[in-house]
């Protein structure tokens, strides 16, 4: 073993209990910062899923209404405008609404986004089993991904929907023809049904029938000729359609009421926790370093280069703050895996991996200051002496 | 004065600290040698400049004026790095009280040498134990040094001082925090290996009882020296009179 790994392991090992108390700190703050970065995906894919995995680059809203899904209102008849414009290869309706799954076995209602799409049109999902929808008032229904990770519903199934018209609830029967992926919206699991279906059963007020049979939707989802044109069709349809605003996804979802306040939050919470860690790691050290002058002056004295002396002093730095990180995520993601999938906590594997990366940053950057004071003592303190 | 076959010479060494008004004279032009299987004792009151001296002539601190060799080395022509690895190859080390690393054993403590000059081999292992079974640390050589007495510690760091065959071994009061009993013992093990492994050993110390050990005392007075004494009657004499006793 090379003398500074030596010296770093020895002197960890012969204070346990404090290099141990250092790295449960460590931990603490691992598991704060994975629970945060969870909670950052797992909330900021309840809200965008649908609209991030969308088939089409652009989608339309109504103008004036800031982006706001649930706001927007567009008829029918300018689904063949934009339709026609250069550049825009198909375009579809897109519906949104809340609905309620409720089973006869007793358990719990399911609260879900009722989305609806035009089968095979821009907005449509793709499957992952069973069979994608077909006809456009078919009494289909494909589930996502979350839906089945909270009930026992399956492909092949038949669900009870329960929405509200008017003044009194009313029920639909739906056959599963197929599993999504996660097409979360509004933060809740989604049913994905055929357009005219979903205006069928969709929620309404008793006088909010289309004036003249007009069907509306939400918004319109685009697909492009060329899919990196994105900007220039974006400007075009706007230009070229009435009271329309044209978005991308990015912007679309991060215009989402709240979605880039809540992200903001988190994100700022993160580099709390990540600065905290910095300054307790980097506190520590340098009280250490400290208490070591007279010691550390006498290995200098006796022959230890500065460069082996700062490399050990990194090297226990470094071995401490993994042997949190490493307690921190395995604890965080056994903890995790016991959250029932209600919980909006999500561990992707590129937020854990940057989040993990940025935690084993935290050690070598909270020692800097201990190690630089380190190489300035003098060998001379040794001998009592310093000039 | 000795010449070249002195394993370690001063030449018109002087250490002067601060500047103008506030300048210190610690070290005024002083000269000596060490030969190898010669062991000095530097002697002093507090203040005389010995601790000083002892930090030049180890490469700690550069003199103002006059030269450092150590078998032949300039000590002061030499880079900061290589001076480092000069202090670890050709000089040991043993300092007030215990200056041992609290989380090593105390075999470790003296293989500590071993591994800081790349020299931590099996034979070299056995060496650092028999050496401190020489010591009479037999049963202690898995204690840390809180487990160790004054006396014990003192004696880990003379094997540490000695493990790694250096030229000079440099002492800097080894017997301050020991009782006489014991700090007669550990003087005169020290004067042993150091006569017996043919080392130049120096020894500051202001209890003059320790020189009857010694082959050549040599007293400072405000930086400069007073006297050589290397008759051993008269070291005898001079270390067996209280009146001499300093502080
Ligand atoms: N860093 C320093 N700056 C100024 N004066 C110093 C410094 N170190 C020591 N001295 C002075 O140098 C003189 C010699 O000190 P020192 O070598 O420690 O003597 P000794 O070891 O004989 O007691 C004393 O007067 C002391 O006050
Ligand atoms: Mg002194």
């Amino acid at each position: 073993m090379s003398l500074p790994l030596f010296l770093a392991v020895r002197e960890i090992w012969h204070n346990k209990g404090r290099f141990l108390l250092i790295s449960m700190v460590v931990a603490l703050i691992t598991t704060l910062v994975l629970f945060i970065a969870a909670l950052a995906e797992g909330l900021g894919n309840g809200n965008r899923e649908y609209i991030e995995n969308l088939s089409g680059e652009l989608i339309a809203f109504q103008a004036d209404v800031d982006l706001s899904a649930s706001a927007s209102r567009i008829g029918r008849s300018r689904l063949n405008e934009i339709r026609r414009i250069e550049g825009v290869a198909d375009v579809g309706q897109v519906g949104f609404a809340n609905a309620t799954i409720v089973f006869d076995d007793g358990e719990d209602p399911l609260d879900v986004s009722l989305i609806g799409v035009e089968p095979g049109q821009p907005g449509d999902v793709s499957i992952l089993r069973g069979k994608p929808l077909r006809g456009s008032r078919a009494n289909e229904v494909v589930i996502d991904a979350n839906v089945a990770a909270r009930s026992e519903i399956q492909v092949g199934d038949t669900i009870s929907i329960r929405t509200i018209q008017g003044a009194s609830e009313e029920f639909f029967q739906l056959y599963v023809v197929g599993l999504s992926s996660g097409q979360a919206y509004f933060l809740r699991p989604s049913l994905i049904v055929p357009f005219q279906t979903w205006d069928k059963i969709r929620p309404q007020g008793v006088n909010e029938r289309t004036d003249n049979g007009e069907l509306i939707s939400n918004i319109v989802a685009i697909k492009l000729i060329n899919p990196d044109q994105t900007v220039q069709m974006g400007r075009l349809i706007a230009e070229r359609v009435d009271n329309l605003e044209v978005a991308d996804r990015k912007t679309a979802y991060e215009a989402a009421p709240g979605y880039s306040a809540q992200q903001s939050t988190l994100d700022t919470q993160r580099y709390f926790s990540f600065f905290i860690g910095i300054l307790v790691l980097g506190g520590f050290f340098q009280i250490q370093t400290l208490q070591k002058v007279a010691q550390i002056g006498m290995l200098k004295a006796i022959g230890a280069s500065n460069w082996r002396i700062g490399l050990s002093a990194m090297l226990q730095i470094i071995l401490i703050n993994t042997l949190g990180v490493a307690i921190g995520a395995l604890g965080s993601l056994g903890l995790g895996a016991t959250f029932p999938p209600a919980v909006p906590i999500e561990f992707s594997r590129d937020a854990l991996t940057t989040a993990v990366i940025a935690l084993l940053l935290i050690g070598p950057a909270g020692g800097l200051v201990s190690i630089f004071y380190l190489l300035r003592i003098e060998p001379l303190t040794a001998l009592g002496l310093a000039q | 004065m000795r010449k070249e076959k002195d394993a370690l010479r001063a030449i018109d060494v002087t250490k002067i600290y601060g500047e103008g008004d506030m300048a210190v004279r610690a070290v005024d032009n002083v000269s000596f040698g060490v030969r190898s299987g010669e062991f000095i004792a530097l002697v002093g009151p507090s203040g005389s400049g010995k601790t000083t001296m002892l930090a030049m002539l180890a490469g700690l601190l550069t003199p103002t004026e006059g030269v450092v060799k150590i078998a032949g080395n300039n000590m002061n022509e030499l880079s900061e790095a290589k001076r480092t690895r000069f202090r670890g190859q050709r000089i040991g080390f043993a300092f007030q009280a215990s200056n041992l690393v609290p989380y090593l054993t105390a075999l470790e403590n003296v293989e500590l040498m071993l591994r800081i000059n790349d020299t931590y081999t099996r034979k070299n292992r056995v060496r650092a134990r028999e050496l401190l079974v020489r010591l009479g640390l037999e049963e202690r050589l898995k204690n840390y040094p809180e487990q160790l007495s004054g006396g014990q510690r003192q004696r880990v760091a003379i094997a540490r001082a000695l493990i790694h065959e250096p030229d000079v071994v440099l002492a800097d009061e080894p017997t301050a925090s020991l009782d006489t009993e014991r700090a007669n013992e550990v003087v005169a093990t020290f004067a042993e290996l150091i006569h017996e492994q043919g080392r130049a050993g120096i020894m500051v110390t202001h209890d003059l009882r320790m020189c009857k050990y010694v082959d050549r005392v040599v007293q400072m007075v405000d930086g400069q020296i007073t006297h050589i004494i290397s008759e051993p009657e008269e070291i005898e004499r001079m270390a067996a009179n209280s009146e001499f006793q300093m502080e």
